[in-house]
């Protein structure tokens, strides 16, 4: 590739980062031509959100010398999208967000590729995730936040020292504006705090009271609340109402109207209608711009080294005259999402049931993992989650759990209460939990009870890494499939 | 990181055909704090859960109450709850399945209660929003009406009420509205 060292890349700028040394650099940085072309070749981006804000990233990454980019979006382009939204026209109305934009980028920036995906986040298999390097959220909702954040904390695997394996750690730079505010952020899972770590930074939504909507409205949100919420079970009985159906956002707007005018109160628009109901905040173009593009360089950052990136969570706020800062937030260690969950090392001669009791005892001053010894075939160790099993858990001094539900991959393999669950999980108290697993060599399963802490109980919900040893590797096709 | 994602594109080229994928169950933390939330439920006598789509669908159940006393003495009210993804985040959607005539539940089903809505908060649990709906039925509440004809009666004529409520109970009339006996 000699001649690449006489080609200038598209960005004279961008070369002087990724050309020259520095001293700010990221401790991996290498600087040159091969680490130009690498971001070009192997550096594989996906973009969640093509609106406002995914407009501007997939416009700023691919301007960055990212070349293979993927977008999904499940969102058709309405007329209201169009000041912000600038990579569409009046004539893409009702088309996909995610081929348009795509389309658009491609044909200003030569040589990038972006392949749309046109659906919803959860459409997707989980697989689909893993092939990217970095992921980039360009979200409204928390609900989609949450998801990809739990998928792609998913990937993370730790290794028995729990140190988190940077080889399936699965970076995310996560953007976020409303209105004149905004934010974005890294999530490096295992390092830094993942989305569900600070949960708590999200004000939850305001909702008003139904008796205020029913009986005392006082202002246009509250007549239209009451023509969502009430209004419209009163009339469709058993129809479910879908904020995306123009035609059912109509009718709460009339209702909502008829509502205001009974009782004297200005200001029910279509528009706002559509902002209460899908709790839509007016977005700000330029906003979205300042946010996307600290996500942009965040992401070159964490690609090429080229400098320490943010860390870890960048506030914007331009309401009242202009306010940027950095906060460093901390991980959560019992994080169910991205934390390494419980570690017990046991000896392969320990039958199980002594195992357990044992095993969960020791976690007390081991902290996180569970590893369960699994003989080879023949030689078969049965769990047994049992009455006696919990029983004897009950009564070891060192109890960590007690009365202790297990629950795989959305299995609910045994429930201590209610005795309605009991029941419908009790047959699986005699199988071994290998074969509940659906002979996964090692996963995690996540476990609540009770903890003796300092003589007092406490209810707890923990992650458990369980490996079933003397299988671990490459898996024979009998395991493979799962169950 | 480039590095590491070029080892790793190498890689998947070695493996494509290797690798097994096991199909993966997303379980969202929400899920996991309503497991937490229902093994630790503490119902009254009165009150039944069920899982109308089986043990591995916990974010739709429904509760069962039959209040020991009060207005609604041995009558059974079905209530459904849609729990959300983001659970504790956000509040389950909680519907009254069993038409009734009742102040604070209309004859839709929706349910005036301040911890569904307004003064819902993370550290609140199902257990609560249980006790609050059983309290609805013990004390049903005037100022906060969502049915202002059962509010309007219960304030001016107690005794008209109460008449009404037992003969809605044993399924009958209350002006055109007819209610099914739930008793
Ligand atoms: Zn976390």
């Amino acid at each position: 590739m000699a001649d690449s060292i006489v080609t200038p890349s598209r960005s004279r700028d961008l070369d002087k980062l990724l050309l020259r040394p520095g001293n700010l650099v990221g401790p991996t940085f290498e600087p040159g031509v091969e680490l130009r072309d690498d971001l070009r070749e192997y550096a594989r981006i996906l973009v969640v959100g093509a609106g406002g804000l995914g407009c501007e990233l997939l416009k700023d990454l691919a301007l960055s010398g990212f070349k293979n980019l993927e977008v999904i979006d499940m969102d058709r382009i309405e007329v209201s999208n169009l000041n912000r939204q600038f990579l569409f026209r009046v004539e893409d109305v009702g088309k996909p967000k995610a081929e348009v934009a795509a389309k658009r980028v491609m044909e200003r920036v030569s040589g990038v590729n972006i392949v749309p995906h046109f659906c919803r986040i959860e459409d997707k298999e989980i697989e689909f995730y893993n092939d990217f390097n970095i992921i980039v959220l360009g979200l409204d909702s928390i609900e989609a936040r949450s998801y990809i954040n739990a998928v792609a904390c998913g990937f993370l695997e730790y290794d028995s020292d729990d140190k988190p394996r940077e080889e399936t750690i699965k970076p995310m730079v996560d953007g976020g504006t409303e209105g004149f505010k905004g934010h974005a952020r890294v999530i490096v899972p295992g390092v830094t705090p993942c989305f569900e770590c600070t949960i708590w930074l999200f004000p939850p939504q305001v909702k008003f009271p139904l008796c205020t909507l029913a009986e005392t409205p006082r202002n246009a949100a509250h007549c239209i609340e009451y023509a969502h919420l009430i209004k419209w079970d009163e009339v469709h009985s058993g129809k479910a109402f879908d904020a995306d159906d123009p035609e059912h956002m109509k009718w709460v707007y009339s209702e909502a109207v008829k509502r205001a005018e009974l009782f004297g109160i200005p200001g029910v628009t279509y528009s706002l209608t559509q902002g209460v109901v899908k709790n839509i905040i007016p977005a700000i173009a330029s906003t979205n711009a300042i946010i996307s593009a600290a996500c942009a360089l965040e992401t070159l950052k964490i690609a090429s080294g080229c400098s320490k990136t943010l860390s870890n969570y960048l506030t914007y706020n331009g309401v009242e005259g202009l306010h940027i800062k950095v906060t460093e937030f901390v991980r959560d260690k019992d994080c169910l999402v991205c934390g390494s969950g419980v570690l017990i090392e046991l000896d392969t001669s320990v039958t199980l049931e002594k195992v357990f009791s044992i095993s969960l005892g020791s976690a007390v001053t081991s902290g996180l993992n569970i590893i369960v010894d699994y003989h080879k075939f023949g030689l078969v160790c049965v769990l047994v989650l049992g009455v006696e099993f919990i029983h004897q858990l009950e009564q070891h001094p060192k109890l960590l759990l007690s009365k202790a539900s297990v629950t795989h991959r959305g299995k609910n393999l045994y429930m201590q209460a209610p005795p309605v669950l009991e029941e419908m999980t009790r047959s699986n108290l005699s199988l071994p939990l290998y074969d509940l697993m659906g002979k996964i060599p090692k996963d995690i399963v996540h476990v609540t009870g009770t903890t003796d802490k300092h003589d007092k109980k406490t209810s707890c919900l923990r992650k458990l890494r369980v490996a079933f040893k003397g299988i671990d590797g490459v898996t024979d096709m009998d395991m493979a499939g799962g169950a | 990181m480039i590095r590491l994602f070029k080892v790793k594109e190498k890689q998947k080229e070695d493996a494509e055909n290797s690798r097994g994928v096991v199909p993966v169950k997303k379980q969202s933390a929400g899920e996991l704090r309503l497991q937490k939330d229902i093994t630790e439920l503490n119902l009254p006598d009165s009150c039944n859960i069920t899982f109308p789509n089986g043990k591995d669908d916990l974010m739709n159940f429904e509760i069962s109450i039959k209040p020991d006393g009060g207005y609604y003495k041995d009558g059974t009210f079905l209530f459904s709850f849609e729990v959300p993804p983001i659970y504790p985040h956000d509040a389950p959607r909680v519907k009254c399945k069993t038409k009734v005539f009742h102040p604070n539940i209309d004859l839709e089903g929706n349910v005036c209660l301040n911890v569904l809505r307004e003064d819902w908060k993370p550290v609140l649990n199902i257990n609560t929003i249980i006790y609050g709906l059983y309290h609805l039925f013990t004390e049903p509440n005037c100022e906060d009406p969502l049915n202002h004809d059962a509010a309007d009666m219960l304030r001016d004529h107690p005794h008209v009420f109460e008449a009404n409520v037992r003969m809605a109970l044993e399924g009958g009339y209350i002006g055109d509205e007819y209610f099914e006996s739930c008793m």
